[in-house]
């Protein structure tokens, strides 16, 4: 028997949405263009934390760490000139047209063994106290960002003058940088959805589920967790090098808690364990910032609310999210997968 | 079913909630294929017990063997991953996964697959027909697409023990299988209990005598943590002292 085919219709049609951005992006206005882009990297960045809060359970409020690293490490190596060693490798790269291989390979790096750190101070502890330190570790990546001005430029930020190519291909323009972008927001999805629907995957839902019943069953839960704390870390900093390259700019307002506190509620309001509704999310609350915070300054306040509208919705429903709101109404218990042949 | 070889073995095993004497030096030997239980009244110290044996909170004195080897400090994962299993007092499942699920992730337990990060976890055809088997021994294969909170909590306290079992334990603990189960179903657990294989060697705690002295040979009887009495079931059955302070209690 085939894996179910309520399985394979959902991955049709997701596939079908993006195909259909794909099409219809071009024939949008250069507003739009950059909106639909900026919204699949912080799909990025929330599918990456979805790994954390939705498939483990475990609540970090300080997932912009990484994806500040990355971005911080990608402005860094493509402006500064000083430091000859990574100029001249970064150049060197470019001049072969493998600038952005150098770039990911570098960042990624780097916001991996942040992550590792991080992560080896973060995972003993539970609850409130895990949200506390991923908060606080976040917050010394932000002093770091804020103070250590001869190489972050402190509250200038950082200026990036333009994109490398991908193969010689130029992604200056808007619309070559959003197939890119399309592309490695599709990789992503697709390696973090093999990943959750691998054993390691469903590892962390039980432990999510009954953390004491999986110890019981043979599982190291602090290796699990910890894995699981890395790879997200890398996610977020894929996400992070894209902001960067998409931006061209970066500085801290862009890494501080209300990036990480965004990336939440991307993951809560559009639906957790589902890699999709944080897409979700991150397309409403994106959308809403682009829209309404050209006439309202109360950004936070707005996000308050979206967060209260969507827990409201799940005591009223008992549904988590958009996703899972949207598949009440049309859900017949779906069977397991089972082995083919 | 005793072949003399040290399956488990407690020795002077103690355990203090601050001025609390949960477990008070408590000796005891479960030789491989042996099936013993323990008896106490609420309070005795017997789940904590367990506790201190799979490792959940560490001793405060006292030295606890696995098939020979001292354990004493080990993780939790790490003795289990030498063969032993639990269950819970209080129902510890998966409630919102299936049946088939929930199983799935007790057979992963002690399997390196159990890594893997890109192959689909429904590729992994052994373990999908380990599962079917532990399913269809206790007649479950046609609930697995169940959400474990929908079934019954007789079936709940059942796939409780199936889950121990997933990962073919040597030592296998059961803490009150049949809490909570009426009459009837107590019968069916006992039942069960007898129907396991007999080279699994169980130590188990119940408040329900039926179901004890119809599946062990021998009773440590635990009172304010320490070992009050032990022997084989009838001599304990009829040893005054228990039946004073715990037999009685339990009408
Ligand atoms: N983590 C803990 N901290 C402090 N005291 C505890 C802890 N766990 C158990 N106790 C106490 O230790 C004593 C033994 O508890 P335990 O749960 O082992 O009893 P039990 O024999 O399993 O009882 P029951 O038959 O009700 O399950 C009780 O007085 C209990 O309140
Ligand atoms: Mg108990």
């Amino acid at each position: 028997m085939l894996e179910n085919l309520a399985e394979k219709r959902r991955v049709l049609i997701v596939l079908g949405v993006f195909v259909a951005l794909g099409v219809i992006t071009p024939f949008l206005d250069l507003f739009m263009q950059s909106l639909v882009t900026e919204i699949l990297v912080f799909g990025i960045l929330a599918m990456s934390l979805d790994l954390l809060l939705g498939f483990t359970g475990l609540a970090s409020l300080g997932h912009a760490a990484y994806f500040g690293v990355a971005s911080y490490t990608t402005a860094i190596i493509m402006t500064k000139e000083d430091w000859t060693w990574t100029f001249a490798a970064f150049q060197w790269a470019d001049s072969l047209g493998l600038g952005l291989f150098y770039i990911f390979i570098f960042a990624l790096i780097v916001a991996t063994a942040f992550a590792a750190f991080f992560g080896f101070l973060a995972i003993r502890a539970v609850g409130v106290y895990f949200l506390m330190i991923t908060l606080s570790l976040a917050m010394v990546i932000w002093g770091l960002a804020y103070r250590w001005s001869a190489v972050t430029e402190g509250d200038n930020g950082i200026n990036v003058l333009g994109r490398p190519s991908l193969f010689g291909l130029s992604l200056e323009s808007e619309m070559p940088f959003f197939y890119f972008t399309l592309a490695v927001f599709l990789i992503c999805l697709g390696l973090m959805y093999m990943f959750v629907r691998s054993p390691f995957g469903k590892t962390l839902v039980g432990i999510r589920e009954r953390e004491e019943r999986m110890q019981m069953l043979g599982y190291n839960i602090w290796l699990h967790k910890y894995l699981a704390f890395i790879i997200a870390g890398v996610f977020s900093g894929v996400a992070g090098v894209m902001w960067t390259l998409f931006n061209l700019f970066v500085s801290p307002p862009d890494i501080e808690l209300i990036t990480s506190a965004e990336a939440l509620f991307m993951v809560a309001l559009g639906g957790p364990a589902t890699l999709i509704g944080p897409v979700i999310g991150s397309a409403i609350i994106r959308s809403l910032q682009q829209f309404i915070s050209i006439y309202v300054e109360r950004w936070p306040l707005i996000l308050g609310a979206i967060y209260i509208i969507t827990i409201m919705l799940g005591r009223l429903y008992g549904v988590e999210g958009i996703l899972g709101l949207f598949s009440k109404f049309r859900k017949p218990a779906a069977p397991s997968e089972t082995p083919e042949g | 079913m005793a072949n003399g070889q040290s399956g488990l073995e407690l020795e002077n095993v103690t355990k203090h909630f601050g001025g609390l004497h949960a477990v008070e030096d408590v000796n005891l030997r479960l030789n491989l294929g042996e099936r013993r239980g323990i008896l106490g009244p609420n309070g005795a110290g017997k789940t904590t017990l367990f506790h201190l044996i799979t490792g959940v909170l560490p001793l405060t004195s006292g030295r606890i063997r696995l098939f020979g080897q001292d354990v004493s400090g080990w993780p939790t994962h790490k003795r289990v991953a030498l063969g032993m299993a639990r269950t819970f007092q209080i129902t510890s499942l998966f409630p919102k996964l299936t049946v088939l699920e929930n199983v799935l992730l007790a057979v992963q337990g002690l399997r390196k697959m159990k890594m893997m990060m890109l192959k689909p976890l429904f590729k992994y055809k052994d373990v999908y027909e380990k599962a079917e088997k532990l399913l269809s021994d206790v007649n479950f294969w046609h609930l697995r697409d169940q959400e474990v909170r929908n079934l019954s909590h007789g079936e709940q306290r059942q796939l409780e023990i199936v889950l121990a079992l997933a990962s073919e334990p040597k030592v296998l603990l059961l803490d009150e299988p049949s809490a909570g189960l009426a009459t009837g179903e107590s019968h069916e657990m006992a039942n069960f209990l007898k129907s396991l294989d007999p080279e699994i060697a169980i130590l188990i705690i119940e408040h329900d005598l039926d179901v004890i002295f119809g599946v062990v040979s021998h009773i440590s009887v635990l009172h304010y943590g320490e070992v009050l009495a032990e022997g084989p079931s009838d001599d304990i059955r009829n040893d005054p002292k228990v039946q004073e302070i715990y037999l009685g209690k339990a009408d």
